[in-house]
């Protein structure tokens, strides 16, 4: 039985098995069956992927349409108002339910949560296949609700407006309410695997940051998500039936669907951020090649958060028409989120001071991530001021703030991840160059999109609009022009790690020096995960030498 | 928790000793290490999904509560409605359906597998006997007009034009509609345990979808004993 | 970075967002200058040893503790700007919004009501109640830094003190389908006796009607309530007065037995002394409108009485163009 955390110089010496999860067992129709947490990971990656690209499409067309204020291309009209609206919605939500919520759990979590915790699987395998199918019932539910017919809502539905409008909001809540119960059998899964699946010898404060972040936001997924189900049924039928909770004509009352929406919605922007701040907690320590610094507090910080967060919903609804009080009471709840977020930014600092830092591609994203997340926490404060938010609400300034914590915080983060499990996942190493490259466009042309749009927003520029007044057209023309930059960035970036799976398997076992128990198997790894069963005999990211090289 | 698992994985001479006996076991699934931890951690599932049921209908809860503050005189009129006698007897008779779900779970950990087999059919009968109870409420309900939103029909309401009532009927037909289709799900789960209890293949083994179903059972009949005070007693 | 201010709660609004701006670039700065500064200075050499550093309890002390005082010292600085917005003083004028799509609707304290264009009294402080028609709206102001949702089936509200003469804008900031971008209105500030000028003018709305006085007087007979009594349509309404239709050019019989030519001279009567002629089989129960009626829009209800003439080619004449006070000045900087 293996013992010890390897050096990368003594990994790179076993000899690559020639079976291995992708090769083991061939055939579409075994990966379509496979209850193995490896495949099921990359299916789910391929999956949020394409998510990732068709809403990427979206935004790119949303920020078009913006250029020039009578839309205009070539000489003609890009798109009409209604076209736009169901673009912008269609953007929203593909991002936010098909991507970002499963991207990280789902796709990376999946495939290197049970390598961490040194387990062969995922605590109940059938379920996780299920998860992906229901993601991809709800996927093809969605696609189906914009090929026939037709979301205007935003994605958030608010009622009356989601109820009365034509087209096929049903049938895109239904979408939501199955890909909602994908996410839950997700972290049900994780939950349970956390708790009984970890490898001998590790304790709750040996297990990865990884492992901690996941865990808290499994727990996020399972006590959040049944209302947002619950809540999308009601929407659904309302508009079938008429049950008149939510329709102020029958003496429902609308601002209750927002209260619904947020409880679930909110502690859901967690279950985003949650599994970003997951993977820098891991680039950081691994190219620091130091010790993680102030571990117990980043791994109560994750726990923390996710607690706070089903408590602060109602900072969405400050002008909404929810009670005085409690508009109160949720704009100081929300300052308190920002003390645990600090400690995670400041630890993960705390980690790089007297390091050894290398500056590999995933590392430079962990890098752009703590500039702007902390923008995007930043800005968040602004909006959790309450006289601040009156004006800010409702205008490109949320834009901004959300694209800096979403896109620039955990997709910034899923794509550094990405970058530094892609050998450990496929066996190959990509062309380091180019991934530079590819993320040094990414952070110029995010910026350049949606710094412009604080300044948009701060002047009075509304959010869903189509039309706007001139004055707003140089940043509005800004604001696009970053877009193709940030577009460049990310094909690029995509190109680079897909060309590198035509080579032939070339990554080392371990070829940042990780110290987490996934870089003790191969690359890539076993069906079975392991050859032995592995004992953790010492926490994670120890670079003492003496431990190391054992 | 965390030492628990490592005991399980020690091969020292540890408490629960099943060892390599279970891999015989053909339910043994191999990516645990042993039955016992199995067990815990299809457990540890279960609970977590009832988690997510409770939130289900905690949201339903939650909106009843907000719409009866909005609506008190409206409210405490429509339950007037509802037939308490009939929702009495409901309640009784899923009171005795989890006292015979406990007992099935106890027969199925003490190998019995014939009185196993007998609780469980009275569990099945019981929940047929509650959904039959609710059609008669239902149809009554229908014959009345008291029906969600705007299907209200009911005439000679005290408050005339309130949108309170038919509130109210929204929410009764919701939330004792979703606990019907999980007394319906929990019939059909039942009768594939009673299934597979008939073939024998549960014993004081192997008894975990038992145990599990009978946690998903005493959860909806939870469901229910809030449910009942909160329609039905209204005060 | 921000919008012209138009009044005084702006300043304070923008004085909190500026404190919060530089805050933010040097808390950024305290994140972005370390982690870029570590990034060179410790810069990967191979074989170099790292401190085992696992955690420092003071330092973790350190950066909780004075975030967290941050934070409750913003926090009330947001709820003291915020508690001027949410309470409008009792004196505020109220003015009536409705929403819809996509459209706002302005309604005066004297009734008169504008669409599209909203004039108030500079440094007064003003309250808009508003409902919505269909879905939810949001009544934006950027100048003011005051913004509230609008929610059909309930009224909620927004108030301010315009100290900046001149038009700012008005705009709809809660999603409501395909026009929420074009839901705007213009918000004129001007001094008080202007804003009495417009006032008295009855709002922009008779500029629609202008060519068509019979229009206008259709309007006015909704909504100045003649239609409580009157119809158009010949029928007779109970404890109400006669109808309207066909009386224009005809002699009406008084119930002292006389008989008046219907034309300008005694409609107008009718409007302020009611009493005056009675006709036969009515009760004299027409409340006076003097004082109530502007010249335009008694103008317009003439015409429109005659529009319902039987007589096409007899009878006194009508107006057939609304004489309207002039114009207020525009204020447009
Ligand atoms: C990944 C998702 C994510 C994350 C992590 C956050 C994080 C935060 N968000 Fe954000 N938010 C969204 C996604 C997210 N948000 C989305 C999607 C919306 C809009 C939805 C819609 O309407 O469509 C939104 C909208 C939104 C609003 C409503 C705006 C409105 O509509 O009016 C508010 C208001 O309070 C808010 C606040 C915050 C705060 C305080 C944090 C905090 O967690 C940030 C904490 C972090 C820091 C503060 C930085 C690091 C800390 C330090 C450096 C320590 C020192 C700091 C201080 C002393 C302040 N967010
Ligand atoms: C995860 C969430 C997420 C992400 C990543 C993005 C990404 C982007 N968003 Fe989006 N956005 C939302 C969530 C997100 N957005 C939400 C929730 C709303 C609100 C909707 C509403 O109001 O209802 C919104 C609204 C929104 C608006 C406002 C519309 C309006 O109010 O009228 C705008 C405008 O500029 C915009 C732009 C962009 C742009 C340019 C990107 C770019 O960053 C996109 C860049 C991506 C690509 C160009 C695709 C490239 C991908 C590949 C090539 C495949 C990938 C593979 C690898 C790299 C490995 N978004
Ligand atoms: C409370 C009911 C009531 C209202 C409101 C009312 N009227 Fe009358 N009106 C009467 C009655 C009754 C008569 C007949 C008795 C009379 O001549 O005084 C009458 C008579 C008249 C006549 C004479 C009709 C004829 O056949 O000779 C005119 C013109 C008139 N009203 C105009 C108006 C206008 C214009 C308004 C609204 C601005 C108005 N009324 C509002 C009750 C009302
Ligand atoms: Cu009205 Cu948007
Ligand atoms: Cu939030």
């Amino acid at each position: 039985m293996e013992h010890t955390l390897k050096s990368q110089a003594h990994v790179a010496d076993r000899p690559r098995p020639v079976k291995n999860y992708i090769n083991n067992d061939p055939g579409i129709w075994s990966w379509m069956t496979t209850v193995d947490h490896k495949r099921i990971g990359v299916m789910y990656l391929v999956g949020v992927l394409s998510a990732f690209l068709i809403g990427g499409i979206f935004a790119l067309l949303v920020r078009l349409t913006l250029m020039t204020p009578n839309h205009m291309l070539f000489g003609k009209v890009l798109m009409t108002a209604e076209t736009y609206n169901r673009v912008f919605t269609l953007h929203g939500a593909i991002m936010v339910f098909l991507f970002i919520i499963p991207s990280v759990p789902a796709a990376l979590g999946n495939f290197v949560l049970p390598l961490m915790l040194g387990a062969k699987d995922v605590a109940f395998p059938r379920l996780n296949l299920a998860s992906f199918y229901l993601w991809v019932i709800g996927a093809i539910m969605a696609v189906m609700s914009m090929i026939f017919g037709a979301v205007d809502t935003g994605w958030t539905f608010y009622t009356p407006y989601s109820t009365s409008t034509s087209g096929t909001v049903t049938l895109m809540t239904m979408a939501v309410f199955v890909l909602g119960f994908s996410s839950i059998f997700t972290g049900i899964n994780f939950v349970a695997t956390v708790h009984k699946l970890r490898a001998p010898g590790m304790g709750w404060f040996e297990m990865p940051l990884f492992v901690w972040g996941i865990y808290s936001t499994a727990i996020i997924q399972v006590l959040a998500t049944p209302l947002l189900g619950i809540t999308l049924v009601l929407l659904a039928l309302e508009r079938v039936f008429n049950i008149g909770i939510f329709d102020p004509k029958i003496g429902g009352d609308p601002v209750l669907f927002q209260h619904f929406f947020w409880f679930y919605s909110h502690p859901a922007v967690y279950i985003m951020i949650l599994p970003g701040m997951a993977i820098i907690s891991e680039l950081i320590p691994t190219f620091s090649r130091k010790t993680m610094f102030g571990y117990r507090a980043v791994a109560y910080s994750s726990v923390s958060l996710a607690l706070l967060s089903f408590i602060v919903w109602g900072h969405h609804m400050f002008v909404a028409g929810q009670s005085q009080l409690a508009t109160v009471i949720f704009s100081a709840l929300t300052f308190l989120v920002a003390i645990p977020s600090g400690v995670k930014m400041f630890n993960w600092l705390g980690t790089m001071y007297k390091g050894n830092i290398s500056l590999e591609t995933p590392m430079l994203y962990a890098i752009s991530f703590l500039l702007l997340f902390a923008i995007g926490g930043l800005t968040g404060i602004f909006l959790g001021t309450l006289s601040t938010d009156v004006h800010l609400t409702d205008t490109y300034f949320v834009v901004a703030h959300f694209h800096y914590v979403m896109m620039g915080g955990t997709v910034i983060a899923f794509i550094g991840g990405l970058h530094y499990w892609w050998p450990k996942m496929t066996g190959r190493m990509y062309t380091e160059k180019w991934a530079a490259i590819g993320c040094a466009l990414v952070f110029w042309g995010f910026n350049q999109t949606f710094l412009t749009q604080f300044f948009l927003g701060s002047k009075g520029m509304p959010r869903r609009y189509y039309n706007y007044l001139d004055q707003f057209q140089p940043l509005h023309a800004f604001s696009t022009y970053g877009s193709w930059i940030l577009g460049a960035g990310l094909f690029l970036t995509a190109i680079n790690l897909l060309a590198s799976l035509r080579k032939p398997y070339d990554a080392p076992d371990n070829p940042w020096g990780g110290t987490t128990l996934e870089w003790q198997t191969s690359s890539p790894p076993i069906t079975h995960n392991f050859e032995d069963q592995p004992v953790l005999e010492r926490a994670p990211y120890d670079y003492r030498p003496e431990v190391v090289s054992h | 928790m965390s030492t628990s698992t490592t005991d399980l994985h020690s091969h020292g001479g540890d408490s629960h000793g099943h060892g390599g006996h279970d891999h015989a076991d053909p339910h043994f699934q191999h990516h645990f290490t042993d039955m016992e931890q199995q067990f815990d951690t299809s457990k540890i599932g279960m609970w977590l999904f009832l988690a997510t049921e409770v939130l289900l209908f905690g949201g339903l809860f939650v909106g009843f509560g907000l719409m009866q503050a909005r609506y008190p005189q409206e409210f405490l009129e429509a339950h007037e409605h509802l037939q308490k006698p009939l929702g009495a007897l409901n309640t009784i008779v899923l009171l005795i359906s989890s006292y015979t779900m406990v007992m099935g779970v106890l027969s199925a950990q003490r190998s019995q597998t014939k009185k196993l087999v007998g609780y469980l059919s009275a569990t099945i009968v019981c929940a047929c006997i509650f959904l039959m109870v609710k059609y008669f409420e239902y149809a009554h309900k229908f014959e009345d007009g008291l029906l969600p939103g705007h299907w209200y029909s009911h005439k000679g309401d005290l408050i005339p034009n309130s949108h309170g009532y038919a509130t109210f009927f929204s929410f009764y037909f919701m939330m004792t509609g979703l606990h019907g289709i999980h007394i319906l799900a929990g019939i059909v789960v039942l009768l594939w345990i009673l299934i597979r209890a008939k073939r024998g293949e549960f014993s004081k083994a192997y008894f975990t979808p038992v145990d599990l179903v009978g946690l998903y059972w005493h959860l909806v009949d939870l469901i229910w004993i809030y449910l009942f005070p909160l329609y039905y007693l209204i005060k | 970075m921000l919008p012209p201010q138009g009044s005084a709660y702006a300043g304070e609004v923008d004085t909190v967002y500026m404190a919060l701006f530089w805050l933010s670039v040097f808390l950024f700065l305290g994140i972005a200058v370390p982690a870029i500064y570590f990034a060179w200075r410790y810069r990967y050499k191979p074989g170099r040893v790292t401190p085992h550093q696992t955690h420092n309890t003071l330092l973790e002390i350190i950066w909780s503790v004075i975030p967290l005082l941050l934070c409750i010292g913003i926090f009330f600085w947001g709820l003291d700007g915020w508690m001027k917005y949410a309470v409008a003083p009792g004196e505020a004028m109220e003015i009536q919004v409705v929403a819809k799509k996509w459209l706002w609707q302005f309604e005066y304290p004297d009734g008169s009501r504008t669409v599209g264009e909203v004039h108030v009294p500079v440094n007064k402080p003003v309250r808009f109640v508003m409902t919505s028609e269909d879905v939810l709206h949001d009544f934006f102001v950027p100048d003011m830094r005051v913004k509230h949702d609008i929610i059909p089936g309930r009224y909620t509200q927004v108030w301010f003190t315009p100290t900046v003469l001149g038009t700012h804008h008005v705009t709809c900031a809660e999603y409501c389908g395909k026009g929420h971008s074009d839901m705007q209105a213009k918000l004129v500030v001007e001094n008080e006796a202007d804003y009495q000028k417009f006032v008295e003018t009855g709002g922009t709305e008779w500029e629609d009607y202008k060519m068509k006085p019979a229009e206008w007087g259709k309007l006015q007979w909704e909504r100045k309530g003649c239609s409580t009594c009157h119809t158009i349509d010949g029928t007779r309404i109970a404890s109400g007065g006669p109808s309207w239709k066909g009386i224009w050019g005809k002699m009406e019989k008084l119930n002292n037995g006389q008989e008046v030519l219907v034309n300008a001279d005694y409609v107008r009567e009718s409007m302020m002394q009611p009493s005056a002629k009675v006709v036969a089989g009515f009760e004299p129960i027409m409340p006076t409108f003097q004082g109530l009626l502007r010249e335009h829009e008694i103008q317009g209800l003439m015409a429109f009485i005659k529009s319902l003439g039987n007589d096409p080619n007899g009878g006194p004449p009508a107006p057939t163009v609304l004489s309207l006070p002039p114009k207020p000045v525009d204020q447009k900087k």
